[in-house]
């Protein structure tokens, strides 16, 4: 099956037809008269189902036993600056533009209720949609940085205008702080640019580039805190809580879900990547930072009381795991790091969908303001406790594969400090259990008699979530065999397995 | 693959079938439902005779794997191991687990969640079965977490009631800890061994590759597992607690099986634990104060269901110990025997609370006559469980009694005389209360239960009687002959040591006769008694505070922590965030005022900085000033 697919991706340039679509869809949209929300929503719906599918097909069609870049596309376009049309995949990146097309179709599906100049609103997402695929799509640096800014600038828009709260300050917060990531990395791509000399920004040709050692221990931390802002690396973390918090649900859901993974997927493939000799000159120090991550984000997460503060504090530890995955610079880490991203990924476009339903019942995030509605919403109760599960890393979901291969890889790198970072999983259990208990146990409160349960577009949005998170978890054989044909170049360019 | 092995992996399979199609379709048909979850495990059941049959003529190893997750070198696979040890644990597992959903027909008969419990049911049994054909330590471990969480499920089954969601809660998070210690041993072994699979992970470690220190670290790391799952001291304080959730979870998972599980996991690793003699000690001492310390809380606890849940704590101490002091076979034998025995001790609670509606025993009494089949198959399992002869339990506990003096560790062995004696006293004491006597104010209305309950009562009664029975020394089929740790260690069962089995017939018949004494003749008053001991009674009544003590460090230590590192984070590393804001915003501020726009002020400032540059020129180097009189 695989293989027939694959034959036909490779007759057309299936990469650009992904990331085109929510492009289509946006450039429809201009046709329609904003007044008729139906039609918007349905076209956004129709053009992401469709990238969805197709990342789908792309997953199967790559050929892990091959591994390395796949269903290339390489065309000059600016040549003398070494500006060319490059895309292509490999065992990473098209597990991330598979979370892509995951999320952002049940992300349209979660604002189906959104009646604030949906137009507009649905047009801001898909653009950044089309951003995040570029991203992950790229070899070619100035492409990605381009995509890159892409993906992160409608955000203010979306969160300035459709958020709750303060939501001005936090949207002028999110953004400025990933606009010094972007400078940082702008910054690192253009000392990548002079000094490897080549007159490319192709990375294909920079990778077999070997730096001067001074160089990289430079432009390696330049590299990865730009990246790690993105990916709430402890201490450039706390616009994640402000953002989250005032974001609307599916703006939420695309940016941890998806957003944060591009910040760990540009550390990795990037900084790491490129910059060996400086990755394993920091690599220490950042293994520790990425426990401040794990450990402080949790029981940073124990104290909190609105929903989406909770959820963001748990970002922010599970990202860490993510980040430890990368410094401990093994094949395995690797591995886990980026099965993490997918399973963080969809995990918390989980949680922020359920926060969202959940607060536009009660109209309440504070947790102490709920109680018992597993009796009023059981269905939403039942995603609420398995999203809960996976994130404390129950064997069955993909949480506990990806966590338990980061463990591996870190304890065969830091063994001290995997030990201190297992200590996350107790943590995780206490706010976890706490908030569901909290939340959805206990005898039912009148004051929520009224409410609903999920309807079925919310129940389509989070089943799909929750298929995956599932299926990785209790088979998750082929997307491990994916990743790791792919993050084997990396880790034996760090001179490891 | 080969048959056997084949059964063992359709046995584990048959209930995470019920489960998902009771998930899926039958949900809204409660009959249904329980049919599919009964059916699934009563074949499971079969099967596991058939492969105990296959065992008891033809021991053997049979294993294979199905590769769940390869990265590079590593390989995890699920896979299924059975030989002697395995076929005993499938068949008390999945027999437990029939009688037990069997009997929740009746018991959970006008519950709204019916379906749910059967599929929460067949889940957990699933679950078990997972950890118990396990062939590597990825794989228990995964089976491990879902069998807690199965737990938390099921005691958390009326969430409605504060108490169960709270008691859920503690259990998962009480049991996280040991599954911290556990997880850890596991990465520790593997990273030495380079695999998960049991038999090659034990190949490595008998080589004598791991050094001493490491041994033991590694050891008691994996016990951390044991001490959560099996509720041993410090970690016991989830297991009381549980008895929230509806009684037939009680007796399968927090009696007979889940429980267990810690136990099984030491006997299945045993070779790795025997490489270190102190971490063996830790083991025999943790259990032995366990069980002990346990069986003194329950002397004074007057709800039913806590003071058989100490005395579970008690128990498992007892196989741990036994398990610690080398006991292989006793620990496992003393496992399958008292799955009968307190599986029916539960379940006869359960009947009784259902009669009842209460579960204090001071409120029943003189149950006897309205239900004396729920009384008479009690009576057998209290007589078990006190260690009569020719019972279950006397077997078992002498094998492990045998195995403490043979050990040469007087303090372990008088440790588990007195348990004994306390186990016969607080046994009787609320079988007297509950059954002979006075009527409580409760017992009235009682009834006997319906024949689902009762049934699956009478059925245990029997095994309770006879599964001792392959502990006597001597005879051509002996539990020792089967389930041993190596050869030399299951020889010294062939002769039956008379001075113990008396001793520990005289201890158990003076507990039951101070029972009687007590509580029936009432020679002595129980009020008295409570006077004399005072603050001794007050402290057991508390179980020592030790929830209390936990409680203290979670509010006062824990809690500021995290609320410190919530304001630190919010006030320390964002506000250093803000304070960039601020700065930048405080500087363009400042700097704004030097663009007004107006020509004359930009002409005033030039000047006046021209001025200066040349008053500064004269007077740290003069020779430059000659330059702006150079045409």
């Amino acid at each position: 099956m695989g293989i027939a697919i694959a034959q036909v991706f490779n007759q057309i340039p299936i990469l650009t037809i992904i990331y085109m679509m929510p492009l289509i869809a946006v450039i429809s949209m201009f046709l329609i008269p904003g007044t008729n929300q139906k039609a918007v929503k349905v076209v956004s719906l129709v053009f992401s189902v469709i990238s969805f599918i197709l990342a789908l097909m792309l997953f199967f069609a790559y050929d892990f036993n091959k591994g390395g870049m796949q269903f290339v596309e390489h065309h000059i376009w600016a040549a003398q600056l070494g500006i060319n049309y490059f895309m292509g995949v490999n065992g990473i990146n098209v597990v991330l533009v598979l979370l892509t097309g995951i999320i952002i179709t049940a992300g349209i599906l979660a604002s189906w209720d959104v009646n604030n100049r949906p137009k507009e609103f649905f047009i801001l997402l898909l653009t950044l949609t089309t951003g995040v695929f570029g991203v992950f799509m790229t070899y070619n640096l100035f492409l990605f940085f381009l995509f890159y800014e892409i993906a992160v600038l409608p955000m203010y828009l979306l969160i300035g205008i459709w958020g709750t709260g303060p939501k001005e300050y936090s949207a002028m917060k999110l953004t400025l702080y990933l606009m010094v990531g972007s400078a940082l990395i702008l910054a690192g791509i253009l000392g990548i640019y002079f000094a490897s000399g080549m007159h490319t920004f192709d990375f294909d040709v920079l990778e077999k580039v070997a730096f001067d050692r001074n160089f990289q221990i430079i432009f390696f931390p330049i590299l990865f805190v730009g990246f790690g802002i993105l990916a709430a690396l402890w201490p450039f973390h706390t616009w994640s809580p402000d953002g989250h918090a005032s974001a609307p649900t599916a703006v939420s859901m695309l940016h941890a879900g998806v957003l944060m993974k591009l910040g760990a997927y540009g550390c990795l493939v990037v900084a790491v990547w490129l910059l060996p000799e400086g990755a394993k000159f920091w690599f220490p120090t950042i293994a520790i930072l990425t426990l401040v991550n794990i450990v402080y984000g949790s029981l940073a997460a124990v104290a909190q009381r609105d929903l989406k503060f909770i959820v963001a504090y748990s970002s922010v530890s599970h990202m860490g795991i993510v980040l430890l995955g990368i410094a401990s610079g093994n094949s395995i880490a690797f591995s886990g790091a980026v099965l993490q991203m997918f399973s963080h990924g969809i995990m918390t476009g989980l949680f922020f969908g359920l926060v969202g339903m959940t607060y536009g019942r009660t109209h309440t995030r504070i947790i102490t303001e709920m109680r018992g509605l597993a009796k009023n919403m059981p269905v939403l109760a039942v995603f609420f406790v398995l999203t809960g599960l996976c994130s404390l890393g129950l064997p069955g979901f993909s949480g506990f594969v990806a966590e338990i291969t980061v463990f591996l890889g870190a304890f065969k790198a830091f063994p001290i400090l995997a030990i201190i970072a297992i200590t996350g999983i107790v943590f995780t259990a206490f706010y976890v259990l706490r908030v569901v208990q909290i939340v959805f146990f206990g005898p039912k409160d009148p004051h929520f008699d009224n409410l609903k349960d999920a309807n079925k577009i919310e129940i389509t949005a989070l089943a799909l979530l929750m298929f995956f998170i599932i299926a990785v978890g209790v088979y998750p054989f082929y997307m491990m065999k994916v990743i790791h044909s792919s993050v084997l170049p990396i880790a034996l360019k760090l001179g490891g397995m | 693959m080969d048959t056997i092995s084949m059964l063992g992996l359709i046995t584990a399979a048959l209930p995470i079938l019920a489960f998902i199609i009771i998930v899926a379709f039958t949900k809204k048909y409660r009959l249904t439902s329980a049919l599919v979850s009964i059916t699934a495990v009563a074949i499971s059941f079969s099967l596991s005779c058939y492969m105990l049959y296959q065992q008891i003529i033809a021991p053997g190893l049979h294993s294979f794997n199905i590769p769940w997750m390869y990265i590079g070198s590593l390989e995890l696979n699920m896979g299924v191991m059975i030989n002697q040890l395995t076929t005993i644990m499938l068949f008390v597992v999945t027999l437990v687990s029939m009688l037990v959903q069997i009997y929740s027909m009746g018991y959970m008969h006008d519950d709204e969640g019916f379906s749910k419990f059967f599929s929460f049911l067949s889940l957990f049994t699933f679950s078990m079965l997972g950890i118990v054909i396990s062939n590597n330590l990825m794989q228990i471990y995964i089976f491990w977490e879902l069998v807690g969480v199965c737990s938390y499920l099921l005691i958390g089954f009326w969430y409605t009631k504060p108490e169960a969601s709270d008691a859920a809660k503690k259990a998962f998070i009480v049991n996280r800890v040991g599954d911290f210690g556990f997880l850890l041993g596991i990465l520790l072994l593997t990273f030495r061994a380079g695999t998960f699979d049991f038999i090659k992970v034990i190949a490595f470690v008998q080589s004598g590759a791991i050094e001493p220190g490491m041994m033991t670290i590694i050891a008691l790391l994996l016990f951390c597992g044991a001490v959560g799952k099996s509720a041993q001291f410090p970690l016991h304080v989830w297991l009381p607690d549980a008895m929230e959730g509806p009684t037939p979870v009680s007796a399968l998972i927090h009696a007979a099986t889940m429980v267990a599980a810690g136990v099984f996991m030491v006997a299945r690793l045993y070779a790795i634990f025997s490489m270190s003699q102190d971490a063996m000690h830790v083991i025999a001492y943790i259990g032995g104060f366990t069980s002990i310390f346990a069986a003194t809380i329950a002397l004074v606890q007057k709800d039913i269901k806590r003071i058989l849940a100490f005395s579970t704590l008690s128990q498992l101490g007892y196989m741990i110990l036994a398990l610690g002091a080398g006991g292989y076979t006793a620990g496992m034998f003393h496992l399958t025997t008292h799955a009968f025995f307190k599986a029916l001790l539960f379940l006869g609670a359960g009947s009784v609370i259902h009669a009842v509606h209460t579960n204090d025993i001071w409120q029943t009494g003189g149950l006897h006559k309205k239900m004396p089949i729920t009384s008479i198959t009690m009576l057998i399992a209290t007589l078990a469980i006190a260690g009569i002869f020719p019972l279950a339990g006397f077997w078992s506990k002498d094998e492990i009694l045998v195995t403490l003096h043979d050990s040469g560790n007087t303090l372990l062995y008088y440790t588990a005389i007195i348990t004994a004696f306390m186990t016969a006293f607080y046994m009787f004491r609320l079988y007297i209360v509950t059954f002979l006597g006075e009527q409580g104010h409760h017992s009235e209305h009682a009834h006997e239960s319906p024949l689902t309950m009762t049934i699956p009562l009478m059925i245990l009664a029997v095994f309770s009687i006879f599964a001792g029975l392959v502990g006597i020394p001597g005879q051509e089929i002996n539990i020792s002959k089967f389930i041993f740790f190596s050869e030399s260690a299951g020889s010294h069962a062939e002769s039956m040591n008379m001075g113990i089995a008396v001793t520990s017939s005289i201890v158990a018949l003076s507990g039951i006769a101070l029972a009687f004494i007590v509580y029936f003749f009432k020679f002595i008053k129980a009020e008295s008694l409570k006077k004399i001991s005072g603050p001794i009674y007050t402290l057991l009544e508390n179980k020592y505070y030790i929830d209390e003590i936990y409680m203290f460090f979670i509010k006062n230590v824990f809690f500021v922590i995290t609320e410190a590192l919530k304001w630190f984070d919010r006030n320390v590393v964002d506000g250093a965030v803000n304070l960039v804001a601020f700065l930048t915003r405080w500087g363009g501020n400042k700097l704004r005022r030097t663009t007004t726009g107006s020509v004359q002020t930009y002409a005033l400032v030039i000047f006046s900085g021209m001025i200066i540059a040349i008053i500064a020129f004269a007077i740290y180097d003069p020779e430059a000033l000659k330059l702006l009189g150079r045409p």
